[in-house]
């Protein structure tokens, strides 16, 4: 593991949304793989149909690690049991801006909103509250949005 | 949510914004309070873009809840205690 100076042993959570968007559980499992090249140690969130997504894809962790539930996560930020270094929130859909602003609001922290699906340059214009955004139409095909996390991650990992 | 869904509530709004929620809030409640989100209503963290608009009618609690896969719902639930907990904690009265 080469790692990224400073990034050692920090925790990354990726927040998911509905899985729905075909690209979701491929964009999470390659951002994983990427974060944990870079040092950084990833956690899922999500509901029931986006962790089974992401267990069966990566059956043996070689990428995720642990998996928690996103209702437990959202309590658990609400009374400062957990805290995390990055904060990637996935969103395609009016629920992921509540969430990712959720996240925003209660932890103070510069979020990272990977934004995608069909209807992608709506979801970043309604977004207003202060956060780093990945935005590209990606709905069957991860390629896009897999490019523009190329660009941006080594600059978050540093800069976040 | 298992302790909201457990309760009885009434769907007022389906699969809406946040905007719209806070919007419907705003014009048919008595009275609203502005929270932020991780304000606890029903013993569980409030989702939403701040700020969150939760309306009070005598008894009756209208909040957003939000659902990854259905967006957000505006939901009433009458309940005397909450009600009164809301009004005694709630931070910004705004109506």
């Amino acid at each position: 593991m080469s790692g990224v100076k400073g990034a050692a042993g920090k925790q990354a959570v990726l927040v998911l949304g509905c899985p729905q968007v075909p690209v979701q559980t491929s964009i999470a499992i390659y951002l994983a793989a990427h974060l944990r090249k870079k040092g950084v140690v990833p956690v899922i969130a999500g509901n029931r149909a986006a962790r089974l997504n992401a267990e069966v894809s990566d059956p043996d962790r070689h990428y995720t690690g642990e998996i928690m539930d996103l209702d437990r996560f959202i309590e658990d930020l609400a009374a400062d049991r957990r805290k995390f270094d990055y904060y990637f929130i996935f969103i395609h859909n009016d629920a992921g801006i509540s969430y990712a602003a959720t996240v925003q609001s209660i932890t103070g922290a510069t979020v990272v909103a990977l934004i995608y699906g069909e209807h992608f340059q709506e979801m970043a214009d309604a977004i207003e509250f202060p956060c780093e955004k990945i935005a590209a139409k990606a709905v069957h095909n991860p390629m896009p949005l897999k490019k523009k996390i190329d660009e941006v991650l080594p600059w978050v990992v540093s800069n976040l | 949510m298992g302790c909201i869904e457990s309760l009885k509530y009434e769907i007022i709004l389906r699969g809406a914004s946040f905007k719209e929620c806070r919007d419907y809030v705003r014009a048919h409640c008595s009275e609203y309070y502005d929270v932020q989100p991780g304000f606890r209503i029903f013993e569980k963290a409030v989702i939403g873009v701040p700020p969150i608009s939760i309306g009070l009618d005598g008894d009756t609690v209208t909040f957003p809840y939000t659902k990854p896969c259905y967006g957000t719902f505006l939901m009433q639930i009458d309940d005397h205690d909450e009600a009164e907990r809301i009004r005694h904690i709630a931070p910004g009265k705004k109506k």
